[in-house]
């Protein structure tokens, strides 16, 4: 492919300068023809985080910010762990009375709460703020600031849900907190408003998450990378990014109503004043259904980065994967109502979203059967993220399966909040999402680190993981069809569940163990491990034409991409464009569709602002708990902040 | 190693030979709709297994192939892709078909589900409190409206339908041997029919998260022949009889001066409360407090006693009773029959 | 990995107007997930509405005058907008000043009048669900108008200062245009919803 190809010269409109009013450009210093390690001093003096405290809270690169994403919804994963360890010792024999029934659902709550809102959502968000803007290759996430701004406002939120347990107010109404329960008459005290608010709160962070992958994948992608040369990982998050688009919304208007039943005396889900109860539930499960999706399709994109490095060929079906992530992201808005068939629904209404439910399966079956066929062409290379990959076939197909019999409207109504659904949720979550992110944390450890983990404990860690998982989670189908509904803190000896529940419990420790095994390898390797190099399982997407952990500008030079596996076309040389300043963070913007170079647009530099937006936004939040005239006193200090942070400060960046 | 995964799976099969006699076990239907459904589910169980191992065999497939020659991943082998492309179409076609297969039949199914109750002559409303059930046998004569709590007689052979609401919040009513749940929700109202083919207690349980005590709050439907239900249905309407002994009669004055009255209704007594459980025949009930406990004097005094030890956080206050007194109540109710 | 340069990127501009600039993108991102949520407020309404036989609860009609005068003031406004618009695309500083103090004074005369409309809404909100659906639905929409009439005056004051003579801030001002269009459009159903489908029933 010829530099012409790439650069369409019939986009480049040159502004008129005679025509508008504007500053004269100021030239810098370009990297054309530079060397590199002179290349190397002005990009590193230009993008690098600046040092000490008060630089590290300013960071805005999308690397710096992922880590501490990641790390901080690890944190929240082994919290939620902790939960689930107490709730299952509680649980290994009838009438236990280690746990009495506030705590316990103050605990199962949390764990909900935790598992989907503080560690699901945020860590395939995480995941994708490291990888999207490495993947499309450029040098940072599009606006930084707001990504900046959306990790203060996630850390913040879940240290508000924690706190509150910690204080004994945390929310005892279950994850999706269902009114009347968590209304104004049910649930007195703060319990209830800590869910309400602390829900509208983070669901902020993933919404400017969403928005600035979605404009990243569209508009900073690298010279070349047309719609067809998009690695499938980006599809999968440029999809879930608007799956949360249109989804969050609706969690948001649904807490935001509650609190004001709860703080103003509205009535809307008010049944004695003209309200309704099950309108609640409309509007949560609209949100609540694709919220799966939200937390799914990332990992299908892990597997289809996975997948292709260790069976050495491109994944197979390219095109139909892609459609189906679009198939699926659709989709997932009209099932909503198969979470409510035990409300009574009208039967028509019902079977329709039968239907529904059940063609999703179709798009989930055509990314399987692509996946596998990939792996036909030969033995594949066998480490341990593909062994985590094996595992989430085992695990989600079931899972999947078992979705297929909850859409199923008559059986649905003997299996709904039952043990058998806490089964499925779990085969697709921990299935469908967990088992692929730690794949996906053993082969892109290397690139974010620079160092391998070991190979050895990562299968003692698989199979502690598969086995611990079944034992736990296989047993719970039963126990739910033999009549033990979900969220009871204990059960009656008579009904014959005590040594199932036992056994489920020594499988939930084994579980939680090889989590202990998985933090002892991660700290290890950190450490201790083997140097990586930039690409230590010869893949071919962009992130690893780079050096192991990326250099704060990602890349020297903007990759000009010519093939879906940019790396394995191009063995001998990449191809680069030139032509961007060095001493002014400079990235490149491309047209959406064919990725034609288009404009050289300044990143954002490093800011305190948006920490102290994110503290004007979470004291109003908390304070609203407590009165509704917190928005009218929060107000100043939110504009005062948000002014602060889009003032231009005379940086070059802000020039032009 | 996968034969590791399958060793440690054994034990669920026995666990799954043991289970299905369960008390309140889907799987053991003792209606005609649990019946469908339970060979709905051994039917989709069975599909979804064939499912599952045709995709675990296509998984283990390249672990027993030998390895790709060379290391060109872009060189593919132009045929071998096109007969790929035909397995995944017409898996994706079969898939479809088995999909729209199950749609249908969990439609029809629910058809079935639907004329059970079609010619049902009895009407009863059950309405869902924290944590208790109201249960009122519907009659066009007031006279012959009963209503009682927890425990639902029902004529064995006969459908019956129950209409499901609730005053407080969400509730679901699951007799998992005889028929899928049904939601209470306030402001709105259920039909569930059910149909117990033949005499005996089926146990069942709130299936929706309903607040502190949703663990113990339990219910029996107990299905008894045509004339056996008669007979309770109108010994249930007659009011409480007198009580028997002397320790009893100074139960029944205590109760009635203390704040037992505000929340407890005892039929042919100034007892009128309605926002706790009807006590009129409350000894002839198999259990107290929901399925909390089994009836007996023993445990009649201790729920009196410590009902919060008992079951935290339920609407039953702690009486202040000496122990004499305590007697004296246990004694009335316990001849409440 | 070896490089070898194959595309030269130096005579790109630095900035564009319109949808090849990312904060126009970004913009519609955030219109998407504010109009999704306009659209399940009301579509809780229609709920409830449809609910309820005796929607609106027998209360009163809310009086129309206050919201009509902003629906004209919002649809009058539109004009100078896109005049404004043509001068941001031109980078052409005079006008665009001229033209974001007119935005920011029709951005504050609907707020004004805003003030009025809710005690015309004839019912407060506590007490029924469609007063306080009303109150909602009027309240979020206020929230929207304030938070943008708050954007549109900074911005009118940063292009007085020596920053606005800057491609991207021309920019920012046709993004301010866009979303001002956003604010008009997502009030008309709204305008509907609240005045006139009462009416209806």
């Amino acid at each position: 492919m010829s530099s012409a190809d790439v650069t369409g010269d019939r986009h480049i409109q040159e502004p008129d300068p005679a025509k508008g009013d504007l500053a004269p450009e100021r030239e810098g210093p370009r990297d054309t023809g530079m060397d590199d390690a002179s290349l190397h001093r002005w990009l590193e003096r230009t993008w690098r985080t600046p040092s000490g405290i008060f630089g590290a809270l300013s960071s805005v690169d999308h690397k710096v910010i992922a880590r501490r994403y990641l790390i901080t919804a690890f944190v929240f994963l082994c919290l939620g762990g902790l939960n689930a360890v107490a709730m299952r010792i509680q649980l290994s024999g009838p009438q236990r009375g280690l746990i009495g029934p506030d705590l316990y659902n103050q605990l199962f709550t949390m764990h909900g709460v935790t598992m989907m809102f503080l560690f699901a959502v945020p860590i395939v968000q995480a995941t994708g703020i490291y990888l999207v803007p490495l993947m499309v290759g450029t040098r940072n996430i599009a606006f930084p600031r707001l990504n900046a701004f959306s990790y203060w406002i996630y850390v913040s939120g879940g240290a508000f849900a924690w706190v509150s347990f910690a204080l004994n107010m945390a929310p005892d109404v279950g994850w999706f907190a269902y009114v009347p329960l968590s209304g104004p008459e049910f649930a007195s005290g703060k319990r209830a408003d800590v869910w309400a608010q602390m829900i509208t709160y983070t669901e902020v962070s993933s919404l400017a998450v969403a928005v600035a992958t979605i404009v990243t994948v569209f508009k900073q992608r690298a010279p070349g990378m047309s719609l067809d040369k998009i690695p499938l990982y980006v599809w999968a998050m440029l999809v879930t990014s608007f799956v949360v688009v249109f989804a969050m919304p609706a969690v948001m208007i649904t807490s935001t109503f509650l609190i004001l039943d709860r703080l103003v005396g509205t009535h809307i889900f008010n049944p004695a004043e003209g309200g309704d109860a099950l309108l609640f539930q409309h509007l949560f499960w609209f949100f609540g259904h694709p919220e799966v999706y939200i937390i799914f399709l990332p990992a299908t994109g892990m597997v289809s980065s996975i997948i292709p490095a260790f069976a050495r060929r491109p994944t197979f079906g390219h095109l139909g994967l892609v459609l189906s992530l679009f198939a699926v992201g659709l989709l997932s808005f009209g099932l909503w109502v198969h979470h409510m068939f035990a409300t009574g629904l009208p039967k028509l209404g019902a079977s329709f979203f039968t239907a529904s439910s059940m063609m999703i399966a179709i798009p989930n079956g055509v990314q399987i059967f692509c996946w596998l066929a990939t792996l036909w062409d030969g033995r594949p290379v066998i480490r341990t993220p593909l062994l985590f990959v094996f595992g989430f076939f085992f695990i989600f197909v079931i899972g999947g399966l078992t979705g297929v019999m909850l859409a199923s409207v008559p059986l649905d109504l003997q299996v709904h909040d039952t043990y058998f659904v806490v089964a499925h949720f779990h085969y697709v979550l921990i299935g469908g999402s967990v088992f692929p992110l730690l794949g996906a944390a053993y082969f892109w450890f290397p690139k974010i680190s620079g160092r391998m983990m070991s190979e050895r404990l990562g299968r003692w860690h698989f199979w502690l993981a598969f086995i611990g998982f079944n034992a736990a989670f296989f047993p719970m189908h039963l126990v739910g069809l033999w009549g033990m509904p979900r969220r009871v803190y204990t059960y009656p000896a008579e009904l014959g569940w005590g040594n199932i529940n036992l056994f489920i419990s020594a499988g939930a420790l084994l579980f939680f163990l090889s989590f202990v095994l998985f933090t002892f390898n991660l700290v290890h390797g950190a450490l201790k491990g083997t140097s990586a190099g930039n690409n230590p399982w010869d893949a071919g997407t962009l992130e690893w034409a780079t050096s192991s952990p990326p250099p704060s500008y990602n890349f020297a030079r903007i990759p000009v991409v010519t093939h879906i596996e940019p790396l394995w076309a191009e063995r001998e040389a990449l191809p680069v464009a030139t032509g961007l300043r060095v001493d002014a963070r400079e990235l490149l913007i491309s047209t959406v569709a064919e990725a034609y170079p288009d404009i050289r647009e300044k990143s954002a530099t490093p800011s305190i602002w948006p920490l102290l937006a994110a503290l004007a936004v979470g004291g109003t939040f908390l304070y609203s708990i407590f009165t509704p005239w917190a928005i009218v006193w929060g107000a100043a200090p939110i504009a005062i902040t948000l002014i602060g942070w889009f003032w231009p400060k005379g940086d070059p960046e802000d020039q032009e | 190693m996968k034969r590791l995964a399958f060793m440690a799976l054994a034990p669920f099969c026995v666990l799954l030979l043991q289970g299905c006699a369960g008390w309140q076990s889907a799987l053991d239907p003792k209606g005609p709709a649990a019946g469908e459904l339970a060979w709905l589910i051994w039917f989709f169980t069975a599909l979804c297994a064939v499912v599952w191992v045709l995709v675990m065999i296509a998984l283990a497939a390249p672990l027993v192939m030998r390895s790709r020659p060379g290391d060109e991943p872009l060189l593919l082998n132009a045929g071998a892709e096109r007969r790929k492309m035909r397995v995944v179409v017409s898996a994706v076609g079969l898939t479809a078909i088995i999909l729209i297969g199950l749609t249908l039949l969990s439609f029809f199914a629910n058809r079935t589900l639907a004329a059970i109750g079609s010619d049902a002559a009895l009407t009863i409303r059950v309405t869902g409190h924290q944590w208790w059930w109201e249960v009122r046998y519907e009659n066009a004569t007031p006279s012959r409206i009963l209503t009682t709590a927890n425990e639902v007689h029902i004529p064995a052979g006969e459908p019956v339908r129950l209409l499901l609401t609730s005053t407080d919040v969400i509730h679901s009513f699951w007799i998992p041997s005889l028929a899928g749940k049904l939601d209470l929700i306030p402001g709105h109202m259920n039909v569930l029919d059910i149909k117990a083919d033949k005499p005996g207690v089926y146990r069942g349980q709130c299936a929706e998260f309903c607040g502190a005590q949703h663990a113990n709050m339990g219910t029996f439907i107990i299905a008894e022949p045509r004339s056996k239900f008669d007979a309770w249905l109108n010994d249930q309407l007659q009011p409480a009889g007198a009580p028997a002994s002397g320790e009893a009669k100074a139960g029944a004055d205590l109760f009635l001066k203390r704040p037992c009255v505000m929340c407890h209704r005892i039929g042919g007594t100034p007892a009128g409360g309605t926002v706790a459980p009807d006590l009129t025949h409350i000894a002839s009930r198999k259990t107290l407090a929901a399925g909390t406990l089994t009836m007996s004097r023993g445990n009649l005094a201790a729920w009196i006693a410590d009902p919060q030890g008992i079951k935290p956080g339920s609407h039953m206050p702690v009486a202040d009773l000496n122990g004499d007194e305590l007697n004296a109540i246990v004694a009335y109710l316990e001849g409440l029959k | 990995m070896k490089q070898r340069a194959a595309a030269d990127l130096s005579g790109l501009p630095t900035f564009g107007h319109g949808p090849r600039s990312p904060t126009w993108w970004g913009t519609l991102g955030f219109m998407a997930l504010e109009g999704t949520g306009f659209a399940l407020a009301a579509g809780a309404y229609l709920y409830l509405a449809l609910s309820w036989p005796a929607w609106p609860l027998s209360a009163p009609q809310p009086n129309h005058w206050p919201g009509t005068i902003v629906t004209i003031l919002f649809v009058v406004s539109l004009v100078p907008n896109h005049i404004l618009h043509r001068y941001a695309k031109q980078c052409s500083m005079v006008p665009v000043r001229i033209g974001l103090v007119v935005m920011s004074l029709l951005g504050i005369a609907p707020l004004v009048v805003r003030w009025f409309e809710f005690p015309a809404l004839n019912i407060y909100w506590d007490t029924n669900a469609y007063g306080s659906m009303l109150w909602v639905l009027l309240g979020l929409h206020t929230t929207h108008l304030i938070t943008d009439v708050g954007d549109t005056i900074v911005l009118t004051v940063l292009m007085f200062t020596r920053h606005g003579y800057s491609g991207r801030r021309f920019g920012d001002v046709g993004d301010n245009v866009f979303y001002w269009d956003f604010v008009v459009l997502t009030w008309i159903p709204i305008y509907l919803l609240i005045y006139w489908a009462p009416r209806l029933g």
